[in-house]
């Protein structure tokens, strides 16, 4: 059992949630709820990471984000560090391919709340921020809890992109998923089948959670 | 119980009640007028997708026509002209919504609370009991919209409504989604409710008994443009043309031409299928027009085959009873004037008389059309 992997993996997946978090609000919200010219090409690009392949993805990432890039060299001059092969560079990698798992579930919950639910808290003087507040974060508050569970275990179990973007460095980019690859790759299995075993129960967990969740949610609108 | 209320008696300030007046091509084509003192009820009636509710959603600046002015007390709630539009927090409106968009996450008590944020919190729940009393819910302030039945629901979106103390209340639709005999209640606590509320009150309906039951006076609005507005009765009696006397249900509706006026006997007479007919004097069709003429089904008064009466020389009218569908205590009677199928009378009797006079299908019957309820109207162009 690598620790540090383990610990990294977890990290990874917590700053992805955080940063995550009130992007996606913002976004499946105005999804939910706007009509505008290139809605469908814009939820079309959300959507991308679940049909591209992970390598593809990986490599138009470093693409972009690498040296040469400018999103790579104003980050370099930022920090003083590049994003391809660090733990930024992964953060910012994840963020992108769990759009889709953050902004869809979202954009579903927001879209479950009947719109003269928000006219009616207008009537009654809501300002929109206390409408949003009072009236549509707790109605879809379990559309964003699903959301946050299936990105973490989303991001725990990501390989291709990890990959391809941050290499297999220990301590900076070597995830669990990938730890588990090296040691298959060395025959370790007893090592690797441990590991697996992780993922396996996080996994689980998540979506069963998720699942119970969606019930709960039924009950409430029913 | 009808207030019938005059305008111009109400109408002590001229800045005070709810004055609309709005109009637009797209998406739904609107121009109406419509004026609600403070204390009047007033129903907007018409077919379904006619601009009711849209009317209803533009007071509360839900929705903005593309020209108009709304006011309120004086207060300017929309000038298009002057690109003045408030929103509905700044409106004070009290809004009931058809499936009363009640918030589902909170109890009967705090989805009225949420309209009392203007108080310091402390208020807050004092005013929620007291509204919750006021709309007889005591009792229930803790369970969940879920939790609570059609009419119960619609109580608490009320005491929500009224929760900010709104300058005018809007409802609409606000008994479609309960039985008959919740209806009724809630009906009679509106009335009861009115008297303790010196509101402009809108309600938007289709169902006609709704209307008649509730307003002290009525706009028939088709298409987006109010037609006609009167209390209730005016509208059955006088609807100024044929779309306002089909959108209150008359079923009586002819063609017929204007012979002339005689002032001395106060009556009009017209001809019709060969008729002579003597109505009330209405002097502004001129003689040689030809006009629409409508009359209330309680205005048509059955010959009984055995005892004629006085009433009988008035207007009488022959043919056969086409179809006769009993309905309870009444029968409804489709008469076939002389016996074409194309010129039905329609008209109700109670059931035992239809009995007695051995009313069925193919009998010969006879009525007189009441001088007073015969009710003459311009042509419209076109229908």
């Amino acid at each position: 059992m690598e620790w540090s992997a383990l610990d990294l993996s977890l990290n990874l997946a917590f700053w992805t949630c955080v940063i995550l978090l009130p992007l996606a609000v913002l976004v499946g919200r105005a999804l939910a709820w706007n009509k505008f010219r290139g809605k469908a090409f814009v939820e079309a690009m959300v959507a991308v990471p679940l049909v591209l392949p992970p390598t593809v993805l990986g490599y138009y990432l470093i693409l972009s984000l690498g040296e040469t890039s400018s999103i790579g060299r104003f980050y370099e001059a930022l920090t003083g560090h590049g994003l391809v092969f660090t733990f930024d560079g992964l953060l910012f990698a994840s963020i992108i391919f769990n759009l889709p798992f953050a902004v869809q579930p979202m954009q579903r919950a927001f879209e479950a709340i009947p719109m003269n639910v928000r006219e009616a808290a207008w009537c009654s003087g809501m300002s929109h921020w206390h409408t949003f507040w009072s009236i549509e974060l707790p109605l879809a508050w379990t559309g964003i809890l699903s959301a946050l569970v299936l990105t973490f275990a989303h991001t725990l179990g990501e390989f291709g992109v990890v990959l391809m973007m941050g290499g297999n460095i220990p301590g900076e980019t070597r995830t669990l998923s990938i730890a588990i690859y090296d040691r298959v790759q060395m025959f370790d299995f007893s090592s690797a089948g441990f590991m697996s075993a992780v993922l396996l129960s996080i996994s689980v967990i998540a979506i069963t959670f998720v699942y119970a969740l969606g019930y709960r949610r039924q009950r409430h609108h029913a | 119980m009808h207030w019938v209320i005059d305008v111009s008696v109400t109408m002590p300030k001229l800045d005070s009640g709810l004055k609309v007046r709005v109009q637009q091509e797209k998406p739904v084509p609107l121009n109406s007028e419509i004026y609600c003192a403070p204390g009047e009820l007033i129903v907007l009636i018409g077919p379904s997708g006619g601009g009711k509710t849209t009317l209803l959603r533009m007071i509360a600046g839900l929705a903005n026509p593309a020209k108009g002015q709304i006011s309120c007390d004086g207060e300017i709630w929309l000038d298009i002209e002057q690109g003045k539009s408030l929103s509905p927090q700044h409106r004070r409106i009290g809004y009931v919504f058809q499936d009363y968009a009640l918030f589902p996450h909170m109890s009967a008590a705090r989805n009225i609370e949420a309209a009392l944020l203007h108080l310091p919190k402390s208020k807050r729940r004092e005013k929620s009991s007291a509204l919750i009393e006021m709309v007889n819910l005591s009792g229930l302030e803790s369970r969940l919209p879920a939790q609570l039945s059609g009419g119960q629901r619609q109580r608490v979106a009320l005491a929500r409504a009224l929760a900010r103390d709104p300058k005018v209340l809007l409802m609409d639709e606000p008994f479609s989604a309960v039985d008959q005999v919740t209806r009724r209640k809630l009906q009679y606590e509106l009335v009861q409710l009115r008297q303790r509320i010196n509101l402009p009150i809108i309600i938007v309906t289709h169902d006609l008994n709704d209307a008649m039951l509730l307003a002290d006076r009525i706009y028939a609005v088709s298409r987006g443009v109010t037609l006609q507005n009167g209390p209730p009765m005016e509208l059955i009696c006088c609807p100024d043309n044929v779309s306002v006397a089909r959108l209150m249900n008359l079923q009586n509706i002819f063609e017929g031409r204007v012979i002339d006026h005689d002032e001395g006997k106060e009556i009009t007479r017209i001809q019709w299928l060969g008729y002579e007919l003597e109505v009330r004097l209405q002097k502004k069709h001129s003689p040689g027009a030809t006009v629409d003429w409508a009359i209330p089904r309680s205005y048509i008064v059955l010959h009984r085959r055995h005892r004629p009466s006085q009433g009988e020389r008035e207007n009488p009218v022959h043919g056969v009873v086409g179809e006769l569908t009993v309905m309870g205590e009444n029968t409804v009677i489709s008469m076939w004037v002389n016996g074409h199928q194309e010129q039905r009378l329609s008209l109700v009797v109670s059931s035992h008389v239809a009995q007695r006079n051995f009313l069925s299908v193919e009998a010969d019957i006879s009525v007189s059309l009441l001088q007073q309820g015969v009710h003459l109207m311009p042509q419209q162009a076109n229908d």
